[in-house]
C-alpha cells in the first residue's frame, strides 16, 4: 500500500514537472529569444533524418495490408475493394500511429539521450551559465520540428504504403490498377483525411518534448543516460497510443 | 555601490537529508581572489553552483554586487550571469560544437556583435591561453588539458568582471598548471578581476597568492607579492558543512588546527 502512494506520488510529481515544462514552452515560443537556426537544424535531423525508416515502414505495412485484406476480402468475392480497406486503414489509424512509433525510437531516444548526456556533462549548466535558457535553445526548436515533421512523414508514409499495397494487388492480387486506385479514392472521406491529419501533430508533440523532459531530468551519470533514452522510448510509445485513441474520441465528437 | 563583489551569509543548503552547506558566510572583494579549499564532496562546487544561482539555497542569503540572487528568477539571472565567467569541473565543453564556436558561444548566441569581431575575440582568449591553432577542432580532439584551457578562454570571452573556477589546474601538468596560475593572476592584478579559486592542488593556491604579476611596457614578469598584493588573495577552507579557515596565506600555512596542518602536508 505505501509502495503504491509512494509510486502514485512520484508519478504525480513527474507528471507535473513535465506540465511545468510545457509551460516554459509555450512561454517561450511567444517571447524573445528565438533561436531559429536550431529549429532548421533540428527540420533536418528530425524530418529527413527520419525519412528512410518512416519509408520502409510505410511500404511494407501497406503491402501486409494488402496481402491480408485481399485474403478475407476473398471469402465475400470483393478483392477488387481492397484498395478500400487499405486506404481506410492506412490513412486514419496506421500510418499516424507507426509513423509515430518510429519517431518515438529513432528521435525520442536521441534527444533524450543528446539532452542527458548534456545533462551529466554539466553542458546544460554551462548554457545557463553563459545566459542560455535552455528550454529557448534545445527544447523549443525540437518541439517545433517535431510537431511539424510528424505530420509530413506520415503523409509520406500514407503514400508509400498505398504504392505498396498496389504493388501488391496488381502483382499478388491480379486487381488491374484502375479499378484498385478507385477504390482506394472511394475508401477515404474526407472526414478521415482530417483525422489522419490532425493526429501526428499531438504526437509528433507528445514524442519530442517526452524526449526532452527525460533528457534534461537525467541524474546518475552514463547509466543514467541509458535509463533515460529507454524511458523515453517506452514512456513515448505508450502515450503515442493513449494519445491516439484520446484525439481520435475526441476528432469523433468534433468532426463525425 | 558595496564593495562586494560577493557576498554569502548565513547560507545552507542539503541535498534530502545530505546536508552540505550550513550557515556559510564570507565575502569576496571587488578585484581580490579567495581560494577555496577543502576535501572532496566539502561543496565546494556547490558554492560555485549557489552564485551562478544554478541552486537554489535552503536558506540565507547571496549576493553579486550588492543585488541578491538566491531569490532571483531565472530570466533576471541571466542578466547577472553575464558579469560571471564560470570555468567547470570537467570543462563542460559543448561537445556538438567546435572549439570556435565553444569559445565565441556566448557573442554569437546572446549578443550582435558582428561575426569578425567575435572570431577577433576567440582568437585573442585563444591565444591567452595558447591555442591559437585549434579553433576548427572539436572538443572530443583534444586532450584533458586542452579542454581546461577551452573552458578557460569560453569563460574569458565575454570579459567579465568576476571570474569562477572549478578545478582549472588539476589533471594539468605542472608547467601548463603554472600557465594557468599566471593567467588567474594576470587578470587579478591586470584586469582587476573578482575571482573564486576553487581547487585540490594547494601548490597552484600558494603560487597564485604570493605572486603578483607586473607590467612593464610590454613585457609582463611574475613577481613575488608585496604584502598589499597578498592581502588581495584569501583562503576559505570547508569542513562538514561550515568555513574551517578564513584568512591570509601565511596565517593558513602557520596555522596550529591539526586538521588544517593534516590538510596541508
Ligand atoms: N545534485 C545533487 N544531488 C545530491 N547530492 C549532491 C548533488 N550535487 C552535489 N551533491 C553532494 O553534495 C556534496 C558536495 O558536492 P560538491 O560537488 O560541491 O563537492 P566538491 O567540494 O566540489 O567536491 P570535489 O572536490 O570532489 O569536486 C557531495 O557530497 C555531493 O555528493
Ligand atoms: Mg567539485
Amino acid at each position: 500500500m505505501t509502495w503504491l502512494t509512494q509510486w502514485l506520488k512520484s508519478a504525480l510529481q513527474q507528471v507535473q514537472e513535465y506540465f511545468i515544462l510545457l509551460g516554459k514552452v509555450a512561454r517561450g515560443l511567444v517571447t524573445p529569444p528565438f533561436y531559429a537556426r536550431d529549429v532548421i537544424e533540428q527540420f533536418d535531423a528530425i524530418g529527413a533524418g527520419s525519412l528512410t525508416v518512416v519509408l520502409l515502414t510505410g511500404t511494407f505495412t501497406g503491402m501486409v495490408l494488402a496481402l491480408q485484406s485481399g485474403i478475407t476480402l476473398d471469402k465475400f468475392g470483393a478483392r477488387s475493394m481492397v484498395g478500400q480497406l487499405v486506404s481506410a486503414s492506412m490513412v486514419k489509424e496506421l500510418g499516424p500511429v507507426l509513423t509515430a512509433l518510429m519517431v518515438c525510437g529513432r528521435v525520442g531516444s536521441g534527444i533524450a539521450a543528446e539532452l542527458g548526456s548534456m545533462t551529466v556533462t554539466d553542458q546544460i549548466s554551462a548554457l545557463r551559465a553563459l545566459g542560455t535558457d535552455p528550454v529557448r535553445k534545445l527544447v523549443i526548436p525540437r518541439v517545433i520540428a517535431g510537431t511539424l515533421m510528424v505530420p509530413l512523414l506520415t503523409v509520406v508514409a500514407d503514400g508509400v504504403g498505398l504504392v505498396g499495397a498496389w504493388l501488391i494487388a496488381a502483382t499478388q492480387l491480379k486487381v488491374a490498377s484502375a479499378p484498385f486506385w478507385n477504390s482506394v479514392v472511394a475508401g477515404l472521406y474526407i472526414e478521415d483525411v482530417w483525422m489522419g491529419l490532425i493526429k501526428p501533430f499531438f504526437l509528433g508533440f507528445v514524442i519530442v518534448s517526452i524526449g526532452c523532459y527525460v533528457g534534461l531530468g537525467t541524474k546518475g551519470g552514463t547509466q543514467g543516460v541509458g535509463r533515460a533514452t529507454t524511458n523515453a522510448v517506452v514512456a513515448g510509445s505508450v502515450v503515442v497510443l493513449a494519445v491516439d485513441f484520446l484525439v481520435t474520441k475526441l476528432l469523433f465528437m468534433v468532426l463525425y | 555601490m558595496t564593495e562586494f563583489a560577493i557576498a554569502f551569509e548565513k547560507v545552507s543548503l542539503a541535498f534530502d537529508d545530505k546536508v552540505v552547506l550550513r550557515d556559510v558566510s564570507f565575502s569576496l572583494e571587488r578585484g581580490h581572489t579567495k581560494i577555496v579549499i577543502g576535501a572532496s564532496g566539502s561543496g565546494k562546487s556547490t558554492i560555485l553552483r549557489l552564485i551562478l544561482g544554478l541552486l537554489k539555497p535552503d536558506g540565507g542569503q547571496i549576493r553579486i554586487n550588492g543585488e541578491r540572487v538566491d531569490q532571483m528568477h531565472e530570466e533576471a539571472l541571466m542578466k547577472v550571469r553575464a558579469g560571471l565567467g564560470m570555468v567547470f569541473q570537467e570543462g563542460a565543453l559543448f561537445d556538438s560544437l567546435t572549439v570556435r564556436e565553444n569559445v565565441g558561444y556566448q557573442l554569437f548566441e546572446e549578443t550582435t556583435m558582428p561575426i569578425p569581431e567575435v572570431d577577433a575575440r576567440v582568437g585573442e582568449v585563444l591565444g591567452f591561453v595558447g591555442l591559437g591553432e585549434f579553433v576548427g577542432r572539436m572538443p572530443s580532439e583534444l586532450s584533458g588539458g586542452q579542454r581546461r584551457r577551452v573552458a578557460i578562454a569560453r569563460a574569458l570571452t565575454s570579459k567579465p568582471k568576476v571570474l569562477l573556477y572549478d578545478e582549472p589546474t588539476t589533471g594539468l601538468d605542472p608547467i601548463t598548471a603554472l600557465t594557468v596560475d599566471d593567467e588567474i593572476i594576470k587578470l587579478r592584478d591586470l584586469e582587476g578581476v573578482s575571482a573564486i579559486l576553487v581547487t585540490h592542488q594547494l601548490r597552484d593556491a600558494f603560487y597564485v597568492a604570493t605572486h603578483e604579476a607586473v607590467k612593464q611596457g610590454d613585457q609582463i614578469t611574475f613577481v613575488p607579492a608585496s604584502p598589499e598584493k597578498a592581502a588581495m588573495t584569501e583562503f576559505l577552507m570547508l569542513k562538514d558543512g561550515g568555513v574551517a579557515f578564513e584568512g591570509a596565506a601565511d596565517a593558513l600555512r602557520h596555522s596550529d588546527d591539526p586538521y588544517l596542518k593534516a590538510f596541508l602536508s
